[in-house]
């Protein structure tokens, strides 16, 4: 068999430790799909895998033991859940155009989740929208609040809810209860005096505690969404850390540009002599005030957002 | 009178009251409810038809347009005070049938229960209701347990159809304002409930009441949160506080502000006393005091049975469950 093994990596397939079998790696971005979509990995994975589905853990599935030489019939099957799924592809029932750029992971979000800031599914889909296919290693996450299930401090982007708490002292009892919850659950950003609430606001994570427990409504959540955007987490070998904050109080559209502006610069300073790099390391070369330059090129933050003056990175050093 | 008016020229009347009066209705308030990208429905003053919830049960109810959740009594300096210039215009509530009973609680309390209250009085000479009716029973509502689904206590009854208004003006004062067709009509109101409460006798309840195993299960339920008091329509607790301005100590205010029996601090005393710390205890308290020890003082029962306190337990603590569960205690004990 003569097979390009860069075409099918590409394609989402993967070489695997059992020569001439493949693996198929299916794409959720924001980790939600139609259940009717199952049907059709359930039939590949019997008529030409293995009979197994793999849970990866970027919330996307492994349809395992595919021969090598069935991938375009594969490809063909697979397209109603490409196109189910909204996947920008360059060919029809050519399978996935890029593997580069991670699946989009996010965790359940505010359609059930009562701590969630926002509908993180479908922000996944926006940036999904954004930025795929590219081949450029980058993983995002979405979490919809700082609980952080879905771990996004171990992703390049991480991304967290966060609200803005609004307070009508008029509604407020003086209960306490936010203050207990702020003191005991989060970082103890409220105080009562003189029977009402003050919220120190560099303290304030938005985590929304507040407004969860208000009995009265007195705390409220603002209209507009807002989001920790923490950078540069990872895993792997060489040096694996957490994502340290960029920006706070960061809006939707800019973490949209700001992710784009960064494809800008790995194709600017990536170590083309290399397989792959990955863009953590790109950032520890050139520094960070040099990607901060290129992240922030045209984004117009408001004056709500802070930004990071600059930013030392942690972890593990060999 | 019964008249029939379009919506805009309900609309335009209501501009004109608003010269006189300030006019409060349930409002779906976008993105301020407890989740994120929920309502709340709660009470606002409105200018227009539309602008009003028509088709859910507020969560809050409309108790708070009448007795404010923080109100300044007095403002104090050394050896002066001075009361709070109270509100020039006069006020017109939506409000359905069980809040129009609600509000016969409130008076009850604040009017009828030994020295009239100033503030409520005030407040209360001026209001006018609007009823809204109700085509169907909420979840969780039982109003026809506590007969308090139909009401003819109203200036004016309001029933939308379509692009049209139908309205029963039984206020004179109002028939200056609404201009339309006369149409015979009835007001909205439901028959039935999925719930329904059976209330025990005041003889079934036995003395040592306080000792059933019943509360024992909401001393861990229950999280003292005080959301079934706040949304309650006829919860009347208040507590004082005096404030001591910051840069100026010898000056201040004293308000009263809403209080809840279920909440820590309620039955706090000097000396650092305080009763009902187990929360199945402020439970009785509560559930008693709307179903029996009013009722033996006053002769009707507190709860008008708007269900709001079940619609926002966080525990899915049901004080319907807990009422039928009393009666079936008081039947086992005979
Ligand atoms: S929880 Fe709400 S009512 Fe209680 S102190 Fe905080 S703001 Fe006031
Ligand atoms: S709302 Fe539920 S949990 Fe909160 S105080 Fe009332 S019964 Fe207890």
């Amino acid at each position: 068999m003569d097979i390009n093994t860069k075409k099918v990596t590409k394609n989402a397939y993967r070489i695997t430790k059992q020569r001439y079998k493949t693996a198929l790696r299916v794409r959720v971005p924001g980790g939600r799909l139609k259940a009717e979509y199952l049907e059709i990995l359930q039939k590949i994975a019997d008529e030409y895998g293995d009979g197994d589905l793999h849970l990866t853990t970027r919330q996307g599935f492994e349809i395992t033991g595919i021969d090598m030489d069935k991938i375009d019939e594969v490809n063909a099957i697979i397209q109603p859940v490409i196109e189910g799924l909204e996947i920008n592809q360059i060919n029809p029932n050519t399978g996935y155009t890029a593997a580069g750029t991670r699946n989009i992971c996010a965790c359940i979000g505010n359609r059930v989740c009562p701590k969630a800031q926002y509908e993180t599914s479908g922000f996944a889909k926006r940036i999904e929208q954004a930025i795929f296919p590219n081949d450029f290693h980058v993983k995002v996450a979405l979490t919809g609040c700082p609980n952080d299930c879905i771990k996004v401090r171990m992703h390049d982007f991480g991304i967290i809810g966060m609200t803005l708490p609004q307070y009508d002292k008029q509604r407020c009892v003086s209960c306490g209860r936010c203050v207990e919850k702020c003191t005991k659950l989060s970082t103890g950003a409220l105080t009562m005096e003189n029977y009402k609430v003050t919220r120190e606001h560099d303290k304030c994570i938005g985590c929304g505690e507040c407004v969860l427990n208000c009995p009265t409504n007195a705390w409220t959540r603002n209209e507009e969404k807002f989001y920790r955007l923490a950078i540069m987490g990872r895993t792997g070998k060489k040096n694996p850390r957490l994502a340290e904050d960029f920006i706070l109080w960061i809006d939707e559209d800019s973490i949209i540009k700001i992710i784009k502006n960064t494809y800008d610069y790995i194709g600017e300073y990536i170590d083309r002599s290399l397989p792959k790099e990955h863009i953590g390391y790109i950032v520890d070369r050139t520094g960070f005030i040099e990607y901060k330059k290129w992240a922030l090129k045209d984004v117009e933050l408001s004056p709500m957002a802070k930004v990071a003056s600059n930013i030392y990175w942690g972890g593990i050093r060999y | 009178m019964k008249i029939e008016i379009s919506k805009e020229d309900f609309n335009k009347s209501l501009h004109r009251l608003g010269d006189e009066y300030r006019i409060y209705a349930p409002v779906a308030m976008a993105y301020k409810g407890t989740f994120s990208d929920t309502d709340s429905i709660r009470y606002k003053e409105i200018n227009t038809l539309d602008e009003i919830e028509f088709n859910l049960k507020s969560h809050f109810s409309p108790k708070e347009v009448i007795l404010p959740i923080t109100q300044v009594l007095f403002y104090f300096t050394e050896d002066q005070y001075k009361e709070p210039e109270t509100e020039k215009k006069k006020l017109l509530v939506f409000l359905r049938a069980c809040d129009i009973h609600a509000v016969k609680r409130m008076d009850q309390i604040y009017l009828e229960n030994g020295q009239r209250d100033p503030y409520y009085q005030e407040v209360r000479d001026t209001v006018k209701f609007v009823l809204i009716g109700c085509e169907k029973s909420y979840r969780n509502c039982f109003c026809v347990s506590m007969g308090t689904n139909k009401t003819e206590d109203y200036s004016l009854g309001i029933k939308p159809v379509g692009d049209q208004v139908l309205l029963d003006i039984k206020d004179e004062e109002l028939n200056a304002y609404f201009f339309g067709e006369e149409k015979d009509f009835e007001m909205n109101y439901v028959t039935s409930n999925d719930i329904k409460v059976l209330i025990p006798e005041p003889h079934q309840i036995a003395k040592d009441i306080a000792e059933a195993p019943l509360w024992r299960e909401y001393d861990e339920r229950c999280v003292a949160c005080g959301k079934c008091n706040f949304v309650c329509s006829t919860c009347t607790c208040f507590r004082m506080q005096d404030i001591f301005y910051k840069d100026n100590e010898n000056n201040g205010e004293r308000r009263r502000v809403w209080a809840s029996c279920q909440v820590d601090g309620y039955t706090d005393m000097a000396g650092g006393h305080s009763f009902r710390k187990r929360h199945g205890d402020r439970m009785r308290y509560k559930v008693l005091h709307k179903v029996y020890d009013y009722n033996k003082r006053f002769g009707y029962h507190m709860c008008v049975g708007c269900g709001r306190c079940d619609d926002a337990c966080p525990q899915y603590i049901s004080f319907s469950t807990c009422v039928n569960k009393l009666h079936d205690l008081g039947k086992e004990e005979r």
